[in-house]
């Protein structure tokens, strides 16, 4: 008795840490504890659940531990040793395996459901569909976000025309094979069970395959979030509240980051899975091709950076791409000592996750207080002498402001052009994701400064050392 | 109807938790900043890990010879252990490197 009564408490004491380890999230400064805490919670409940009586149980502890031992290593050798330019990759995959693993203890239900061995009632029977479902989307479908973020898969390869309405199909089918297990329960059979899952499997993956590029941090939140709904379904079927609270706390940040996101490019989340960006936007402005593009050389725009007041840098996902964070600040600390205010203006769609840039500019020392969130940023650009963008491109496309035959007006972005002279960095001509032109780059404002980011920035660097 | 009644008067408990939960999550992570955004995504994913109960109560109930049982929830554990460990640390890394930014 009174030890259930520890085991029970231990758990409660493992969803409290969840609780508050979330709440410390909420500064940097007690972030880090936050983190600590929740992975406290979760090894106390991972040894309540070791050690809690069970009656008539073999336990099968070397399963356990070696299993235990294998995921212990493995998990920790990836995250050691991840870039944090890769983080995206790492945090859809670490994702995914949650989801599979939500997906094997539904199939484990399942397989002792048919032989037998276990009744299961309309409810029980319901969320174990539920959690087959939602698990099997997040896994294949965190996969496949992984495989494009890693650069490994083309988006035009894996979609084809009229994608959005096979989709569509695949999952009625799938909700019709969900009903049919339900209402036939043990008539149905394993077979139809597992092909069910493979149904799922499958839809996971074709769910994300038109979603690419910039539309990356919605469908990762998203999927996060399906991750913690099959959590806290598993934790409905097994009777456990920890887990329960566990991927009810998951399933509620993947759902506010998804929506945050998806304001952040004012469009809604249907928009936004059948990924009809890009595509009709045919507007004047990208009509005439005689617009002037203006160079500028390192040797003038490290003067005019020396001797500005102040410089807002504008991270993109080329900054990532190209690992540019360290010398971006290389060049903010050259320009600081010569009492340049500098700024880093963040939009929140930035890079190929939600907070991408804000890691990266950590990885390279930035201090937190320089990073501005688009309101401040616009607010800063209207004052600022020099706007530099690196790697940015759809997210400062004033587009998205003056012309409503753009594929993404309305989008909220980074009003760059207000600054007295904006320098953009970038590598050729090419258009962003979106595949929308930028007539920013044409703008009498606005200087180029062609070349890969990293390298434009070390050669500024020794420029700025000469004045 | 009546089963979703009856599931709701035999459930009441589950459900006030389930409720309160959501709200609890939902105000809890809107005060995370859009600096942290990365880090609570991260944070969030080592707690998806929680499936790992289900998985290790799974091996613990198996007869020792029902090997497709105990084959499921070793592959679970290990999915869900990676999840877990891979998530915390790899968390702790990115919350390391903001910390020292502190003067």
């Amino acid at each position: 008795m009174a030890f259930n009564f520890f085991i029970n408490l231990s758990y409660m004491v493992g969803a409290i840490a969840f609780v508050w380890g979330l709440r410390l999230l909420s500064s940097p400064d007690s972030a880090r504890r936050g983190n600590i805490i929740a992975g406290l919670g979760m090894g106390v409940a991972i040894i309540a659940t070791m050690i809690i009586p069970l009656t008539g149980a073999s336990n099968n502890y070397p399963w356990i531990f070696g299993a235990l031992l294998i995921g212990g290593i493995a998990g920790t050798l990836a995250a050691k040793r991840v870039q944090m330019t890769a983080m995206p990759q790492m945090v859809s995959i670490f994702n995914g395996l949650g989801g599979a693993c939500a997906v094997v203890l539904a199939m484990a239900e399942m397989v002792h459901f048919y032989d037998g061995t276990k009744t299961m009632d309309g409810a029980e029977m319901s969320t174990v569909l539920f959690t087959l479902l939602i698990g099997g989307v997040a896994f294949t479908g965190s996969m496949l976000a992984y495989g494009k973020l890693e650069g490994l898969i083309d988006d035009r390869k894996v979609t084809f025309p009229k994608h959005n309405i096979v989709n569509l199909v695949m999952l009625a089918v799938a909700l019709v094979m969900a009903g049919f297990l339900y209402i036939e329960g043990i008539e149905a059979g394993l077979p139809l069970a597992i092909a069910f899952m493979v149904l799922t499997l499958i839809y996971g993956f074709s769910f994300v395959a038109p979603i690419g590029g910039a539309d990356m941090p919605v469908v990762i939140s998203l999927l996060n979030s399906f991750t913690g709904l099959s959590a806290a379904a598993a934790g409905i079927l097994y009777d456990s509240q920890f887990m329960l609270v566990g991927g009810i706390l998951v399933g509620a940040s993947g759902t506010i980051l998804t929506v945050l996101m998806c304001n952040a490019m004012n469009r809604s989340l249907l928009n936004v899975l059948i990924g009809n960006f890009g595509g009709g936007g045919t507007s004047a402005a990208l009509a005439s091709g005689d617009q002037v593009v203006r160079e500028v050389t390192l040797n003038d725009a490290a003067i005019q950076l020396y001797y500005s007041q102040s410089v807002v840098f504008v991270p993109g996902y080329g900054l990532a791409v190209a690992q540019a964070q360290k010398v971006c600040k290389e060049v903010d600390d050259i320009l600081s000592k010569n009492g340049v205010d500098v700024k880093y203006a963040i939009h929140p769609v930035a890079g190929r996750m939600p907070g991408h840039m804000n890691v990266l500019l950590a990885e390279a020392d930035v201090p937190y207080p320089k990073l501005l969130d688009l309101e401040d940023a616009n607010a800063a650009l209207a004052n600022a002498d020099v706007a530099i963008i690196v790697g940015a491109n759809d997210v400062v496309n004033p587009a998205a402001e003056d012309d409503p035959g753009s594929p993404i007006y309305g989008m909220p972005v980074l009003r760059v052009w207000e600054a007295k002279t904006v320098i953009v960095l970038k590598r050729s001509m090419r258009a962003g994701y979106a595949g929308i032109e930028n007539p920013l780059f044409f703008h009498n404002r606005t200087r180029m400064l062609f070349g890969d980011a990293k390298d434009t920035l070390s050669n500024l660097t020794s420029e700025l050392k000469t004045l | 109807m009546d089963t979703i009644y009856q599931f709701f008067n035999d459930n009441l408990l589950l459900i006030y938790l389930l409720i309160f939960t959501i709200i609890l999550g939902f105000e809890v992570i809107s005060k995370v900043p859009t600096v942290l955004h990365t880090p609570l995504m991260s944070g969030a994913n080592a707690v998806s890990g929680v499936v790992i109960i289900g998985a290790i109560l799974l091996i613990r109930e198996a007869a020792p010879t029902d090997y497709l049982t105990l084959g499921l929830g070793f592959l679970g554990v290990i999915l869900g252990m990676v999840n877990v460990a891979g998530g915390f640390v790899v968390t702790d890394r990115m919350l390391e490197m903001f910390k020292k930014k502190k003067k």
